[in-house]
């Protein structure tokens, strides 16, 4: 300390030079420069080439391998556009998400305002919510697969009632029965978001409530929902971006999209068109259509929300 | 409703308290007995398929019958993960999911929190830039990133079937460096001004001031990061064609979707599998369940 003090006009000006050009604690680039590297290397970097192939004409080659790759405009989203399996998988997202989003959102408000209340086993119901979230769908869509099979478990139990063809390889029950897994697999995690939610809905709301004389149904109702308006926007959100993303339950618990691409979704496409079948660059037009395809039904929501809350 | 908000007089509400007081017992006691049975409901919902899986596995030839969701003492046996070992070799599957994941976590824990420090406590230049990448990074989704990713890092760097190809993606977990930079926040600026005019570096500030204090939000993003690479599929299937270099989820489902006819009892043996696959995971979070509660969470989440 003592030591310091004594050269200090000279060390103040040029720490406040580099101050000025690097901020109080430069050394907080150097701590920060591993991920700042990681972020450019995996994510902007390809996402700007994403969008780059999605208007050139690319396939793989040998490594070292230079080839021309033209400028094509709009051809690759032309073709993917008029690729009827395309249309038919993004047609599924959408059955998907009619059937996930509801669902969601219900279950899991419900769960979690059963859960907040001071009830016995609190600890094992948490547990027991979110333990299909934490383990792998290979996992899950094994169970799934043996007991939705056309001898398994729950046609038995249904007996004449069990649809045939079985579920998942039934044209009308494949996209919702993977629907129905999702809502299922993801469920514990929406009721944790929930249950932080609901700490935040003043208590004093819910008793004016009962002094007003309004029943528990009606309290939820005006008291319940809205208060975690914010949450279910949330909720919402990230139930879209999950039915984006669908590849493994359609790879695995459909047999590949099948039957008859019913339950093809559109990554399921990307890998097929661009690694299976080299037309990397028409895989990429699918995966830009499906940023912007999720991005308007988020910005619709948002939109509606908007004038729901007014 | 409105009515009876509209009369201020303490006396008659609490009259009104004082006559419905019985009535109200009796349903608020209805309610906690639904409540209860909604819940029990869900659980069963929500654990059956687990115990189901685990009966099956040790199941000598698969039953599906009604009968079958008790374990019938004569149909037992090892036999199905016998099975699955021979067709994907458990134990090296489980090695490269160990290593996939260890190396997530290991750069996630010292890359990902040297980051959400400098994030939260540090005024460098760039660091809005960064945050804005940060929280951008959360938004777009893998599938647009994924055909570029591979042309990358499969074709241009020659990494398929390597660790260094798989981890890469994933190496540091944008959420849980939010988390990170959340808890590094709501420390004290004072704390750190204290120790820099002590004249302690900042690592060392990092290391002996800031971690202790924040050892749960540590632990909190290691369970979160854990599952991620240790339960994914479609990107270490991409970069894995070779055997020996797929993690068990990978090699699972590989198993279901080609081989599983010529088993047996395919069932059977893809249930052990599943059971192998799921243990960690499940065992991670029930033993460390009390720090994966909503609070932890939600601020995460509020941010």
């Amino acid at each position: 300390m003592v030591s310091t003090a004594l050269p200090a006009p000279s060390r103040r000006s040029t720490r406040t030079w580099t101050n000025r050009l690097l901020g109080r604690q430069p050394i907080g680039l150097v701590f920060g420069a591993p991920y700042a590297v990681f972020i450019a290397i995996v994510f902007a970097y390809p996402l700007g080439l994403a969008v780059w192939m999605s208007f050139h004409a690319y396939f793989f080659t040998a490594p070292g391998v230079s080839v021309p790759r033209p400028f094509v405009g709009f051809d690759n989203y032309r073709a993917v556009l008029g690729d009827s399996d395309v249309r038919q998988a993004f047609l599924n997202v959408l059955v998907f998400l009619v059937i996930n989003v509801p669902l969601t959102v219900v279950l899991s408000l419900v769960l979690a305002t059963a859960l907040n209340a001071a009830v016995p086993l609190r600890t094992f119901f948490r547990v027991a919510y979110y333990v299909p979230y934490v383990t792998a769908s290979v996992a899950v869509v094994a169970v799934w697969l043996f007991l939705f099979s056309s001898t398994g478990l729950i046609n038995r139990s249904l007996g004449s009632l069990a649809p045939s063809p079985s579920w998942l390889i039934n044209e009308h029950w494949a996209m919702p029965s993977i629907a129905v897994f999702v809502s299922w697999k993801q469920l514990g995690f929406f009721i944790l978001l929930y249950l932080a939610a609901l700490q935040n809905v003043p208590k004093e709301l819910y008793e004016s409530a009962t002094v007003d004389g309004a029943t528990r149904w009606r309290a939820f109702l005006s008291v319940t929902v809205p208060g975690v308006r914010p949450a279910t926007t949330l909720v919402v959100l990230l139930s879209i971006i999950t039915g984006a993303n669908l590849f493994t339950e359609p790879y695995l618990l459909t047999g590949g999209g099948g039957p008859n691409g019913k339950s093809a979704s559109p990554v399921l496409l990307i890998y097929q068109r661009g690694i299976q079948q080299n037309h990397p660059d028409k895989a990429a037009a699918i995966g830009v259509l499906l940023v912007v395809g999720v991005l308007l039904i988020a910005g619709i929501q948002q939109l509606l929300e908007r004038r729901a809350a007014r | 409703m409105s009515q009876t908000t509209s009369t201020p007089l303490p006396l008659a509400k609490a009259a009104a308290a004082a006559t419905s007081d019985e009535p109200r017992a009796a349903t608020r006691r209805r309610w906690s007995v639904w409540r209860l049975v909604a819940l029990l409901l869900g659980a069963l919902v929500f654990l059956f398929p687990f115990y189901y899986m685990i009966v099956a596995s040790f199941q000598k030839r698969a039953d599906t019958s009604v009968g079958g969701i008790i374990p019938q003492a004569g149909n037992l046996s090892l036999h199905n993960y016998v099975q699955i070992d021979k067709a994907i070799d458990l134990g090296k599957t489980l090695l490269n999911s160990g290593i996939f994941t260890g190396g997530v976590l290991l750069g996630t824990v010292v890359l990902g929190v040297l980051a959400g420090y400098a994030l939260a406590q540090l005024h460098f230049r760039g660091r809005g830039v960064l945050f804005a990448s940060m929280l951008l990074l959360q938004v777009v989704p893998f599938q647009l990133l994924m055909i570029p990713l591979y042309v990358l890092i499969v074709r241009d760097y020659g990494l398929g079937d390597s660790y260094l190809g798989m981890i890469a993606p994933y190496a540091i977990n944008s959420t849980a460096v939010f988390v990170f930079r959340q808890y590094f926040l709501q420390l004290p600026a004072d704390l750190f001004n204290a120790a820099r005019i002590d004249g302690a570096s900042e690592l060392r500030i990092l290391r002996s001031v800031a971690l202790p204090l924040v050892k749960p939000a540590i632990l909190t993003a290691t369970l979160m990061t854990f599952i991620g690479p240790w339960n994914e599929f479609l990107w270490p299937f991409l970069v894995t064609k070779d055997h020996a270099k797929q993690p068990l989820a990978v090699a699972l489902a590989n198993y279901i979707s080609t081989v599983a006819a010529s088993a047996g009892n395919p069932y059977g043996a893809i249930l052990a599998g599943a059971c192998v696959l799921a243990l960690p995971a499940v065992a991670l979070f029930v033993a460390f369940q009390r720090h994966f509660t909503s609070s932890n969470l939600g601020s995460g989440v509020k941010g």
